[in-house]
This record gives C-alpha cells, sequence and structure tokens, in this order.
C-alpha cells in the first residue's frame, strides 16, 4: 500500500514557524540524504548547519524553502565535494527568497557550483567554489552563478577553475559583487544582461579574461545598464581561454583586463589593471549574427576614467591584433574601443567618454568589421557627461548580513 | 492515512475511481514504463482547454508508476515497479510525492530526499542493462514541474490525450472517453481538438513528430515560465519563432554543454547541433534533460537527428 504522510502536508502549508531551528548535519555516509531532508524540512527563520568536514555527493542538492540560512563551519573546513556526481546541472540549486550560503565549499561539480534561479535576496558569502584539478575545459561551467534572481549580494567567495565565468550574475537585478577572488577560470567576473551592478574590491587574476560586462541577444531580460566597476584589482589574467567553443566567452582574448560588449550605462573607474597582455579594457559590440530587433549590440554612454594601468596590451590577442601591433610599431595602447558608434535600425549614436588614455580607436564601421579598421590612438576619447549611478542598496536585512 | 488508489497492495489493481491513460508524446524516463491514471474526487470535472494543461479540479490527483519489464521486447510482461509519483491538487495548489517499491513489491513508501537505484532490464536489442534509476527529490519534481511560481501537471493536455487508448471495454479515443465518462467537461469532438503526433508513429510527418518529442521532453523546462527560461531556448509546440527553437542560436550558460559546437540547431547538420549533442550525453552538466533519464534514448535521438538533418538550409 501507499502509505501517505498527511502530517508533512499540513506542515508544509504552514506560515513561518514561530520558532526557528537550526538542523545540523554532519559528514559521513548517507550525507547526499541527510543534507537534502536537512534542506526539505527546513522552515523559514531556519539555519542549515553543516558542520566541518568532508561530504561526498552523488546528485544535485536544492532548497526552495524561503528564510533559510545553509551555514558551514568556513570555506576551507566543510566541503561538499561533488566528484562523484551522476546527476543534475549544478551542485546546489536555490530556487527560494531570502536565502544566505555562507562559510563552506562546492568542490568539482560537473556542471556549475551553486546556482539561485528567479530568488529575490539571495546572498553568497564567504563560499568557495573550486574544481581542483586546475583550470580545464571539462570543468563546469559557472561557480556562483545567480541567474533571473534580484538583489544579489556575492561577498568573499572564491572562485577556481571555471570553464566559464567564476562569478556570473545573468538576466538580475540590484547587484552587489565584492571582496571575492576569482582566478584560474576563463572569465573570472562576469554581468551579464543584468541592470545595476556593483562590482568593487574584488580580485580578479589569473583568468582569460578578468572582469566582463555583456549584454546578449535573444533572451528574456535583454538590455543591460547601470553598472559601476571599481577599486577591483585586475592583474595578470593569463590563463590561456580554455572555454569550449560556442560559448560567448570562448571569444575572449587571452590576457584581457575588463572588457564591456553593448551594455549602456557602465562606469569603470579607479581599478588596478596590470599585466593583462591582449588589453587592460575593451570595448566592444558583440559581433555575431542576431535576429533580434529589440537588442542593441554597442556599448554606449561607457565612462573609462581614474584607472590604474601598468603593463598591458604587450601581445594583443584578439583577432586582428597582430596586425594592429605590426600597424603601430609595436606599441599598443591600454585601452581599446572598436568605434562603431551606429547600427542599422537604431536611432541612437553610442557615446563613450575615455580619459585613461592612450586609446586605441579602431573606428570600425560595423561590428567586429576589422578589416575595414582606421585604427586612431589618442590621449582620451569622447567628452560624454554621464551621470553615475547611484550606489546599489540591498534590503536592510540582506546589506546587514556581513561576511 | 492510505489512499486506496489500487485494490492491492502491491499497486497492480487500480481502484474503479482511476481512470488510465497515455500521451501521445511522453517524457523519455531510461525507458520506464509508466502507468497514468487520473483520479477525480466524485461529481468532479476536468474543463477543457485547447492549449496547455487541462484544468483539473482541487482533489484531482494524477497517479504514475515508473515500471521496467524484464525485457523491454515484451512490454507489460513480468514488471517490476519502481517508483509511484502522485500529483495533488490541493486548494492551495498542486504537489509532488513519490513512492519507492521495496523489493519485495509489496509496499511503497515515501522518499522526500530522492535515491538512486540498480535497475535491470533486458534492452530492445536484447542486450542485459543495469541503470543507476534516479528517483527525484521533491525540489528536483518541482524544477520539471513548475509554472511561474507554482507547480503544474505536465501531460495531460489535449493535445496529447487526443488519441486512442485499449480500456477494458474496448479501445475509443481518450477526450471522447474522458467526456463519456463526465470526467471532462467542453471538449469538442476529438477530430476538432489539437493533436501532437505520436513520436514513434512513422506514418506521421517527421517534423511533426520531431516538434511533439520535443515538446514532451523539454518544453516542461524550455519555456518562458519555467526553469529555463533564462536560456532563451523554448520548445513549446506553438513556439515558431527561430532563434528562441534553436535555429541558428548561440548558447548562453551551456558551459561544456556546448560540446564546442556553435548553435542549437544547424540546419542540416545534426552532428553541428548542440540539442543533439546534449541528448546523446550521459554527462551531468552535459546531458538534456538534466534530471529524469542516465542513459540515451536512442530512438527519440534518432528522431531529432533526422528531424534537423531534413531541414533547410537558409
Amino acid at each position: 500500500m501507499i502509505r501517505f504522510a498527511i502530517a508533512l502536508l499540513a506542515a508544509s502549508a504552514m506560515t513561518a514557524a514561530a520558532q526557528t531551528k537550526v538542523l545540523t548535519v554532519a559528514p559521513g555516509p548517507d550525507a547526499q540524504e541527510r543534507i537534502q531532508t536537512a534542506l526539505l524540512d527546513a522552515k523559514p527563520g531556519d539555519t542549515v548547519q553543516l558542520a566541518a568536514g568532508r561530504y561526498e555527493l552523488t546528485d544535485g542538492l536544492s532548497l526552495d524553502i524561503a528564510d533559510v540560512t545553509v551555514k558551514g563551519a568556513g570555506p576551507a573546513r566543510t566541503i561538499l565535494s561533488f566528484k562523484g556526481q551522476k546527476g543534475a546541472g549544478e551542485g546546489l540549486l536555490v530556487t527560494s527568497d531570502r536565502v544566505t550560503l555562507r562559510d563552506f565549499a562546492i568542490e568539482d561539480t560537473r556542471g556549475d557550483g551553486v546556482k539561485s534561479k528567479g530568488a529575490d535576496q539571495i546572498s553568497f558569502l564567504n563560499l568557495r567554489v573550486e574544481w581542483t584539478g586546475g583550470p580545464k575545459e571539462t570543468n563546469g561551467a559557472y561557480g556562483v552563478y545567480p541567474v533571473a534572481s534580484t538583489n544579489v549580494l556575492i561577498d568573499k567567495v572564491t572562485v577556481k577553475g571555471a570553464s566559464d565565468a567564476g562569478i556570473y550574475v545573468g538576466q538580475s537585478t540590484n547587484i552587489i559583487v565584492r571582496n571575492s577572488t576569482a582566478a584560474f577560470n576563463v572569465a573570472g567576473i562576469e554581468i551579464e544582461n543584468s541592470m545595476n551592478a556593483d562590482v568593487y574590491g574584488n580580485t580578479a587574476t589569473h583568468n582569460a579574461g578578468g572582469i566582463l560586462v555583456f549584454d546578449l541577444p535573444n533572451l528574456p531580460v535583454m538590455g543591460g545598464h547601470s553598472h559601476r566597476i571599481h577599486h577591483n584589482a585586475v592583474i595578470d589574467n593569463d590563463t590561456q581561454n580554455f572555454a569550449p567553443k560556442g560559448n560567448i566567452v570562448a571569444g575572449v582574448p587571452t590576457g584581457t583586463g575588463i572588457m564591456v560588449m553593448a551594455n549602456r550605462d557602465v562606469h569603470v573607474f579607479e581599478n588596478r589593471i596590470d599585466g593583462n597582455k591582449s588589453a587592460a579594457i575593451m570595448l566592444v559590440s558583440y559581433t555575431q549574427k542576431f535576429d533580434d530587433k529589440t537588442y542593441n549590440p554597442l556599448p554606449r554612454d561607457i565612462i573609462v576614467r581614474d584607472n590604474k594601468l601598468g603593463k598591458n596590451a604587450w601581445d594583443p590577442q584578439f583577432k586582428g591584433g597582430s596586425m594592429v601591433k605590426a600597424l603601430l610599431g609595436g606599441k599598443v595602447p591600454p585601452i581599446m574601443w572598436d568605434g562603431v558608434t551606429t547600427f542599422a535600425g537604431l536611432p541612437d549614436v553610442a557615446r563613450v567618454r575615455i580619459s585613461d588614455g592612450p586609446v586605441l580607436n579602431l573606428n570600425l564601421p560595423a561590428p567586429g568589421d576589422i578589416d575595414r579598421a582606421k585604427p586612431t590612438i589618442s590621449p582620451t576619447v569622447g567628452e560624454v557627461q554621464v551621470a553615475e549611478p547611484k550606489a546599489v542598496v540591498l534590503p536592510k536585512a540582506q546589506a546587514d548580513l556581513g561576511a | 492515512m492510505a489512499y486506496r488508489l489500487f485494490t492491492d497492495a502491491g499497486g497492480r489493481h487500480a481502484n474503479a475511481g482511476l481512470t488510465p491513460y497515455a500521451l501521445n508524446a511522453p517524457l523519455f524516463s531510461d525507458y520506464a514504463e509508466k502507468l497514468r491514471f487520473l483520479y477525480l474526487p466524485p461529481g468532479a470535472q476536468a474543463r477543457y482547454r485547447p492549449d496547455g494543461v487541462l484544468d483539473l479540479p482541487v482533489g484531482a490527483t494524477l497517479v504514475k508508476t515508473f515500471a521496467y519489464p524484464a525485457d523491454l521486447r515484451r512490454p507489460g510482461e513480468r514488471l517490476r515497479h519502481v517508483e509511484t509519483r502522485l500529483l495533488i491538487h490541493q486548494a492551495d495548489g498542486w504537489v509532488a510525492r513519490t513512492y519507492v517499491w521495496n523489493a519485495a513489491q509489496t509496499e511503497a513508501l515515501l522518499k522526500r530526499a530522492g535515491t538512486r537505484l540498480d535497475v535491470r532490464f533486458t534492452d530492445g536489442q536484447g542486450r542485459a542493462r543495469i541503470i543507476d534509476y534516479a528517483v527525484p527529490n521533491q525540489n528536483q519534481c518541482k524544477e520539471c514541474h513548475q509554472l511561474d511560481e507554482g507547480m503544474t501537471p505536465i501531460g495531460p493536455r489535449a493535445r496529447n490525450l487526443n488519441g486512442d487508448f485499449a480500456y477494458a471495454e474496448g479501445t475509443e479515443n481518450q477526450l471522447a472517453h474522458w467526456t463519456r465518462q463526465g470526467l471532462l467537461t467542453g471538449a469538442p469532438a476529438p477530430k476538432d481538438a489539437p493533436r501532437a503526433a505520436r513520436w514513434d508513429d512513422p506514418a506521421e510527418p517527421l517534423e511533426a513528430r520531431a516538434r511533439a518529442y520535443l515538446d514532451g521532453n523539454c518544453a516542461h523546462c524550455h519555456n518562458a515560465r519555467a526553469a529555463a527560461s533564462n536560456s532563451g531556448l523554448f520548445l513549446e509546440l506553438e513556439e515558431t519563432r527561430a532563434p528562441q527553437l534553436g535555429i541558428g542560436k548561440a548558447p548562453v550558460a551551456a558551459g561544456r554543454g556546448s560540446g564546442d559546437l556553435k548553435v542549437g540547431i544547424e540546419p542540416g547538420h545534426p552532428d553541428a547541433s548542440i540539442l543533439a549533442y546534449r541528448m546523446a550525453s550521459t554527462e551531468p552538466g552535459v546531458m538534456m534533460p538534466e534530471l529524469g533519464r542516465s542513459i540515451r534514448h536512442e530512438e527519440g535521438l534518432a528522431l531529432i537527428r533526422a528531424w534537423i538533418a531534413g531541414m533547410k538550409t537558409p
């Protein structure tokens, strides 16, 4: 006969319990089922405490209860290992609101590390997501991966080895990424098809590209805008791009510091950018074919100012890079703009202001039309005044969490 | 408490209140046979809808037993029941539960956190197979059954039910049968209702079969209101836009799932199409669907490859 636990249903239908509790899980046999059961049993306000140790997991974990904290004993001590993973697209999936994930590590997932989808007030604090075999094409795509989420806080996380982006925020709104480290990924930090991101105080190093701000066509959320990328250390991004082809980041030249593709109203300032052989900063259009009349492929209203630039752009890896280098007598400016200002069917003219010269303007007539480049070099480019977006403010309870 | 869905402990004999049904384009689940039943509270009726899932009343319960015959070439014989899933329409929405059958096949117990089971059978080519069958955890039920914030059944759509079923008292179109039995109201004659092609009926047009297959196997996540909305790849039967169907569409968050290929569907070239690549894979992080299978659906893959191969190059 089929026994039916009616009491369970009654419990899940109740609203927030008066008393919150801590559900503790320790490593050992059946860790998969014990952690997952805790993630199902938690009630709003509860904490799922993962004791120190190593958890060998075989399937994806998921959380769909609002107002839950999942907490470890620190990213070096509580380790969720997915080396033996047999199923699911990620290690841990969160689909509920006001969830905080903190103080643990996720290792060697077969797909993405930790993902939130459609979550409001999602916080990733003091986490480590790592593929322990180093950078490999067979590693999962994203380390920390909020998508279609609102009020996203990523603070003090470390991501290593992602075959796409270490920290990837997609189709989301109101975002803070700070005090985090992304190393040995294809892209360190990527903000894609999103609105209002503050990215500051991070270190992006030994990736193929350090920090990317992208907008892509044919997606439910498009027209990314209003980002501030500031006070980051974007240093020695020198890992050969190892992304599987087809993915947009496979086109990021090895040795790129900061790259803005499409998007509006992006402010890049007071970053330290050094040791990136292709470019310190690149502003480029989306160059692939697309069929989407609502999409604008140009970067526009972009401000680049007061960045501290070290040695960059000595060996540009982008298409036509060696030609450009030869043309310029071997000396390539650290900042490059493709110079596309208009696009068929779009009324507005793309404007930028780059005050950290020298700047290489390729003056392309159309996105990616490198064969018709008319490169010019100038100390600065553009004078457009664009008000800086206001600092991102998260709801108070989330802002007060602290990593 | 027991639901008394079945008259015997082993769940082999459905109670009189259960109506068995089948779908034109079901989800592939590692070659499991699925025994589906609809329960409606006495007097309650489902209301017809031409699109989407039928409007099922509160109290409606969908029952689905996953079972393996000893030999796939002899369906229905020597069936081992693996799990029975219930989808129950409560006043505040649908809930999903799954019950795993014991080895003795005498009892099925609620399993909320999912598990893996060894399942053995002889496949269609006569090979002995052992698979690592995954029972989903309760959240994973929702990953597939999510629509906006809530949960929904997937299968019982008019177009999926518009086909014949061999009832004990004779074969009849399911929409007609449900209407005659008073289970369904508002349905037109079957010939005037939408119908998804039977994916495995070679007499039907290739494209209709392929689109029905994608609708049944992918579209529960790959639509604008569900788990894969952010992919921009939408595979419902109603979708007509080429990029949304994957034609010439670059991947977004596929990672190594792209298999070094550039677009979802490259017309004329299944080997250059990510869609076929991910259907062929059994590696987590690559394979699609992400949940619900651990082995390849050879026949489904062949269908999709043939459809892509026959597409005109633009």
